[in-house]
C-alpha cells in the first residue's frame, strides 16, 4: 500500500508533464497584402488543456515560432576596387527563411534548453542552418544575412513576450512587416518544463497578396510579356490623356 | 500614406512618389525635358532597388513624350523618315541592352553600372548646361546667334537617303548609330536620351531646329516603349503601381510647370536645372567613393555568378 501511495506521488509529478496540451487560435487565420499594406500584427493565444491538477514544482513555459516560407539568396560583399565600393564577394544560400520569429515565456534559456533547441530547431540560428543547409563555410554572410533581416524586422527573438496566465492561458503577439514575402507561414508552439518540451503543436497562416498587388505580382511574374504590353498601354493612355487635358485647358 | 509596391517589395510613401513625379513634371513642363535622367536617381534615394527605378521610369518616360508628340505631329514638326531610321537603330541598341541588364543583374553589378553611368552623364550633362546657360546669359546682352555648320565629315558616308522634312539628303549610318546608342541608354538608364538625341541632330545631322524636338519624342516613345516591354519580359522590374503613382505625379506637376515656364527666364532657369542635376550627380558619387554603412546586401534571384 505504501509502495502504491508512493509510486502515485512519483507519478503525480510525472504525468502532469506528458497530460498537458495546447489548444491554440490567432487572431486571423490569412494575412492580406493589399496596396496600403504597412505590416500587421498577429495575436497567438490558447490554452493548456490537462486532466490533472497543475503541477507546481517546475515552471512551465511557452515557445512560440512563426516561420516564413524558406527561399534561396545570393549574398554580396562590397569591397573598395579602384577607389570606389563595389560587390566583389558573394555566396550563395541554398534556402533561408523570408521571416523567422520566436517568442518565450521567459528569458530564452530558461524556456528551452540547448537539446531541445537542437532537437525542434527553435532559435533562429538553429532554423536558419537548418534550412541553409551546408552553407558553414560563409558564415560571415551567414551573420550578414541573419543581421539585415533583423533591421528590417524580419528575424525576431522577442524574450518573455508571451504572457502566461495562471499556468493555463498564454497570448502574444508577433509584429509582421510590410516587406513579407507570400505563402504559408508555420506557426508552432512549444509546452516546456526544465527545458524540455513536452508539448508541440503546429499551425500554418496564409500570406496572401490581394487586390492589384495580387493581379500585378501574378501577371508580372506568368504573364511577363502581357504585363509588360500592359504597362505600355497605361503609360501611353495617361500620356495621351494629360495632352487631352491640356488641350481642354487651353481652349 | 505608405503604399506597397508589388514588384520592387518595398512598402513606401506615397507622397514622396508623388513628389518625384510632380517634381519631374513640373521639370519637364518648364523645360521640355523626359525627366527619366532624374526620376532614376530620385527613386534610388528614397530606397527603390536600382533595377526597378531603370525599367520603371522608362515607362515613365513613354507617357511624357506621348504628351509632347502628339502636338508636335499636329504642327508636322515630325520627321517621320528620320523618327524610323532612328528608332531601327534604337530598338537594336535596347535589345542588346536589356540583355546586358540581365547579365550585369546576375552579376550583381547592375547597380554599380547604373550609378557610374548616372554621375558620368549627369555629370556631362549638368556642367555643359551650366556653361551653355552662363554663356547665353552673357550672349543675350549682345544677341548673336550661334551658326549651323553645313557640310562635315557625315556627307562623304555611303548609304544616303532623301528626308524631305528635315530637307537633307544624307548617309543613314550616323543616325542609326545614335539611335542605337540611345536605345542603350534607355534600357540601362531608364532615360529617353533625348539629351543626346537633340544635339546629335542639330550639330551632327544638321537636321533644322524646328522638326528635332518632335522627331526626338516621337524616337523616344518606340524606344522606351521597346525598353519597357522588353524589362518586364526579360527581367521583371516594371513596377506597375510604382508607375501610376509617378505618371499621376508628372501629369499634375506638367501643368505646374508649363505656367512655371512662360512667366521666368529661360537662361535663368536652365542654371537653376543644371544645379538640380550637378548636385544628383555628386550625391551619386559620394555614394560610390565612400565607404557604405553596409557592405553587405542580398539579393533574391539566384544568380549564375560569374
Amino acid at each position: 500500500m505504501r509502495m502504491l501511495v508512493a509510486l502515485f506521488v512519483y507519478l503525480s509529478t510525472l504525468l502532469p508533464v506528458w497530460a498537458e496540451d495546447v489548444v491554440a487560435g490567432f487572431s486571423q487565420d490569412s494575412i492580406s497584402i493589399t496596396t496600403n499594406f504597412s505590416g500587421s500584427e498577429i495575436l497567438i493565444f490558447g490554452a493548456v488543456r490537462r486532466e490533472a491538477p497543475i503541477a507546481r514544482d517546475t515552471d512551465l513555459e511557452v515557445v512560440v515560432t512563426v516561420a516564413g516560407p524558406s527561399r534561396p539568396v545570393t549574398m554580396r560583399r562590397k569591397e573598395r576596387f579602384g577607389g570606389i565600393w563595389i560587390n566583389r564577394a558573394f555566396a550563395h544560400i541554398d534556402a533561408a527563411p523570408t521571416f523567422y520569429a520566436v517568442a518565450t515565456s521567459a528569458p530564452y534559456r530558461d524556456a528551452i534548453s540547448s537539446v531541445s533547441d537542437v532537437l525542434y530547431s527553435i532559435s533562429l540560428p538553429r532554423a536558419f542552418r537548418n534550412a541553409a543547409g551546408g552553407a558553414d563555410h560563409a558564415s560571415g554572410f551567414l551573420e550578414a544575412l541573419a543581421r539585415l533581416r533583423a533591421e528590417e524586422g524580419l528575424y525576431q527573438i522577442n524574450e518573455n513576450s508571451v504572457d502566461l496566465r495562471e499556468d493555463t492561458l498564454f497570448s502574444t503577439s508577433i509584429a509582421l512587416p510590410a516587406n513579407l514575402v507570400e505563402g504559408d507561414y508555420l506557426v508552432r508552439i512549444f509546452l516546456t518544463r526544465e527545458g524540455r518540451v513536452i508539448s508541440a503543436h503546429e499551425n500554418t497562416i496564409a500570406v496572401r497578396k490581394v487586390g492589384i498587388e495580387r493581379a500585378a505580382y501574378r501577371l508580372a511574374n506568368e504573364q511577363p510579356l502581357l504585363y509588360g504590353f500592359l504597362a505600355l498601354f497605361i503609360a501611353i493612355a495617361v500620356g495621351w490623356l494629360v495632352s487631352a487635358l491640356f488641350r481642354m485647358i487651353r481652349a | 500614406m505608405q503604399i506597397y509596391l508589388p514588384i520592387a517589395e518595398v512598402s513606401v510613401d506615397a507622397f514622396a512618389i508623388l513628389g518625384i513625379g510632380g517634381l519631374v513634371g513640373i521639370l519637364s513642363g518648364m523645360f521640355g525635358v523626359g525627366g527619366g535622367f532624374l526620376i532614376t536617381p530620385l527613386l534610388f534615394f528614397i530606397g527603390i532597388p536600382p533595377a526597378v527605378a531603370v525599367a520603371t521610369s522608362a515607362s515613365q518616360v513613354v507617357a511624357s513624350s506621348v504628351s509632347g508628340v502628339m502636338a508636335h505631329l499636329k504642327r508636322r514638326t515630325v520627321d517621320l523618315r528620320m523618327g524610323v531610321v532612328l528608332l531601327i537603330g534604337g530598338l537594336i541598341g535596347a535589345g542588346a541592352g536589356v540583355q546586358l541588364f540581365a547579365i550585369l543583374r546576375a552579376m550583381g553589378q547592375v547597380d554599380l553600372v547604373v550609378q557610374i553611368s548616372y554621375v558620368v552623364f549627369l555629370g556631362i550633362i549638368g556642367s555643359m548646361m551650366f556653361v551653355e546657360s552662363l554663356r547665353a546669359l552673357r550672349k543675350s546682352r549682345h544677341g548673336t546667334a550661334p551658326k549651323r555648320r553645313k557640310h562635315n565629315w557625315v556627307h562623304a558616308l555611303p548609304f544616303k537617303m532623301k528626308f524631305r522634312v528635315s530637307g537633307l539628303y544624307i548617309s543613314v549610318i550616323p543616325p542609326l548609330i545614335a539611335g542605337a546608342f540611345v536605345g542603350l541608354l534607355a534600357a540601362i538608364m531608364g532615360v529617353g536620351g533625348g539629351f543626346i538625341m537633340v544635339p546629335v541632330m542639330i550639330y551632327l545631322l544638321g537636321m533644322p531646329t524646328k522638326v528635332v524636338v518632335g522627331t526626338s519624342l516621337f524616337q523616344i516613345i518606340f524606344v522606351t516603349g521597346f525598353a519597357t516591354v522588353m524589362h518586364a519580359a526579360t527581367n521583371r522590374t516594371v513596377d506597375i503601381v510604382l508607375a501610376i503613382v509617378l505618371l499621376v505625379g508628372g501629369a499634375i506637376g506638367a501643368q505646374i510647370g508649363t505656367q512655371i515656364g512662360t512667366k521666368l527666364r529661360a537662361e535663368q532657369l536652365r542654371i537653376l536645372l543644371a544645379s538640380l542635376v550637378l548636385i544628383v550627380c555628386a550625391k551619386l558619387a559620394f555614394d560610390l567613393l565612400v565607404e557604405p554603412a553596409e557592405l553587405y546586401s542580398i539579393s533574391y534571384q539566384a544568380g549564375v555568378g560569374l
